[in-house]
């Protein structure tokens, strides 16, 4: 069975970012850019699904600028087999993004995608259920556990109140949680091994999707603030305040 | 045209996240039909009909949508999408699981975590953790978003009652089966819908003092008990009770952070509670910054001091 595995390159999560003045967007220019931490996840769960002899090749695939062979590339040097490169420029959203992965999916017929659930950039959580309902195919979202059984998965989700687990008829889409695992880093052997493993190059024309995006971004602006208050000397002091703030 | 509002419910009653997008979903001007899935939902219909100004409720009760799972939800909503101009649910954890599924169905682009209506077709919501707030105008034919419920203040219920119909609930899925559920079980509030919330950070060092030092302040106050990332992942604490950017949520009015240092990460969860009380015993513990009451001082001697203040 192949695994897809979608990746994408984002603001390093340590950055704090920084809206540009004109409330255009937020400044990306000279910034650190990085693996979305949910997909490093995905890849690493991916990983252990071939070690365990569950699946045969790990592809990853990532959409946007050249420069998202990079985040391919780290994927590659954690262990996956190869990359797909989909060229796009501008703003993608998570629409266009599952047809470009349905796309991909028509041609490498993986049994598995997994990817993260959420993008730390523009937060949308919609990819992968976007992916599956694309595809008709079962979803297991927001995975704290995944285990593949011959032609099924379970997965075992975090839901509000607590864990729910469901049983998926492969192929099937998961998207991946924080406590799923904890990614593994590249060795510099396999960094260097990485540079020869095939990378493919494909565009959103040659897939035949139309990316363009739905929604118009009008501006975007730094949060409200909220003031540091006082500081106070003693529990009693803090419980009379909170009392006479009316909320004890 | 009218909007379609899904409820978000724990199969036993409705949850509060519902009154709370019904209030965002008014905002956009349409009349607000609430559609409850589930099996046994009668109760929870009969409480959805009572929220002020909601047109009508549709019921859809079956087997198939007892867990609410993504699949058969999606099918059913899309089966209904050619009355509604909008579909709209609370940003909860079934529904940011189902939605996208339906967005994708009618291929329309969903907006996530609505956390303010400008206009019918624009919309803000936060970006990068709550680090930025986007707007963002919708040119699809169709809305179809999630609303982040601490940004809006809960639809009152009253005495009259919205009409309510049944619908067929859609047929068994052999591709997803719901195999179980381990949910915790707690006398306390909800953690959505407290009024006080007391939230642990790693400093409580363990699972035994976490629950040990919380737990009898949280029973004093009446109060949800939440809990850092810091302290989930180092299984101090159940994830469900995490607050943050990838946890819960939540806005009450009173948020007391025990030993939390305050990454942007969990910031995000609670920095729009109404009072903010920090007791940390490091002085440049980022939490500070949006505290109304800082308190720099051990946990371990701060909380039983309170307690002692509260008799």
């Amino acid at each position: 069975m192949k695994i897809i595995v979608p990746v994408k390159r984002v603001v390093d999560a340590n950055i704090k970012i920084r809206v540009k003045p004109d409330g255009s967007g937020v400044e990306l220019a000279n910034v650190k850019m990085a693996m979305n931490p949910f997909d490093e996840i995905a890849v690493e769960e991916a990983l252990r699904l071939k070690e365990a002899g569950k699946a045969t090749e790990i592809i990853v695939v990532s959409i946007g600028s050249a420069t998202c062979a990079e985040t391919i590339r780290t994927a590659l040097a954690m262990g996956a087999d190869r990359g797909i490169l989909v060229k796009a420029e501008g703003r993608i959203e998570p629409l266009a993004v599952a047809k470009l992965l349905k796309a991909i999916v028509a041609k490498e017929e993986p049994g598995l995608v997994i990817l993260g659930k959420q993008a730390i950039d523009d937060d949308s959580n919609q990819t992968g259920q976007m992916l599956a309902a694309l595809l008709d195919w079962p979803q297991g979202t927001f995975a704290s556990r995944v285990a593949v059984d011959g032609e099924h998965v379970e997965v075992t989700r975090e839901v509000d109140g607590g864990l729910q687990t469901v049983r998926l008829a492969l192929p099937a889409v998961v998207t991946t949680d924080l406590r799923l695992n904890e990614p593994r880093y590249a060795s510099l052997p396999n960094i260097m091994k990485a540079k020869k493993k095939p990378l493919d190059e494909t565009t959103s024309e040659a897939l035949g999707v139309d990316a363009t995006p739905r929604l118009e971004v009008v501006a975007t602006r730094e949060p409200s603030g909220r003031q540091a208050g006082i500081k106070v000397a003693s529990a009693a002091e803090l419980v009379a305040k909170l009392k006479t703030a009316g909320v004890l | 045209m009218a909007t379609l509002l899904i409820a978000d419910h724990d199969g036993a009653k409705l949850g509060d996240a519902t009154a709370k997008a019904l209030t965002a979903a008014a905002l956009v001007g349409h009349p607000v039909d609430i559609l409850v899935a589930g099996e046994n939902v009668h109760a929870i219909a009969e409480a959805a009909a009572r929220l002020d100004g909601v047109a009508k409720v549709l019921v859809a009760d079956g087997a198939t949508l007892a867990n609410l799972l993504a699949e058969p939800l999606a099918e059913l909503v899309v089966g209904l999408a050619d009355r509604y101009a909008v579909i709209a649910a609370p940003a909860s954890s079934a529904m940011k699981n189902a939605l996208p599924r339906v967005a994708a169905k009618l291929d329309v682009m969903q907006i996530s975590e609505v956390t303010a209506v400008v206009a019918p077709d624009t919309f803000e919501r936060p970006i990068y953790a709550g680090n930025a707030i986007e707007t963002v105008r919708s040119r699809e034919p169709k809305l179809v978003m999630t609303i982040r419920g601490a940004a809006f203040t809960a639809t009152a219920s009253g005495d009259a009652s919205a009409p309510i119909e049944a619908i067929t609930a859609p047929g068994a899925s052999a591709a997803s089966q719901f195999l179980g559920a381990d949910l915790t079980t707690s006398t306390r509030p909800e953690l959505g819908s407290a009024r006080i919330i007391v939230s642990g950070g790693r400093a409580l060092g363990s699972a035994e003092k976490f629950d040990a030092v919380l737990a009898p302040l949280a029973d004093k106050l009446g109060a949800a008990v939440g809990a850092s990332r810091a302290a989930v992942d180092s299984g101090y604490a159940p994830n469900d009770l995490q607050v943050g950017q990838t946890g819960k949520v939540v806005a009450p009015e009173l948020y007391i952070a025990l030993g939390i240092s305050g990454a942007i990460q969990h910031l995000a969860g609670m920095k729009d509670s109404k009072i903010i009380v920090a007791v940390n015993k490091d002085p440049d513990a980022p939490i500070f910054q949006i505290a109304d009451y800082g308190l720099e001082e051990d946990l371990f001697t701060a909380v039983p001091a309170m307690l002692e203040a509260l008799k």
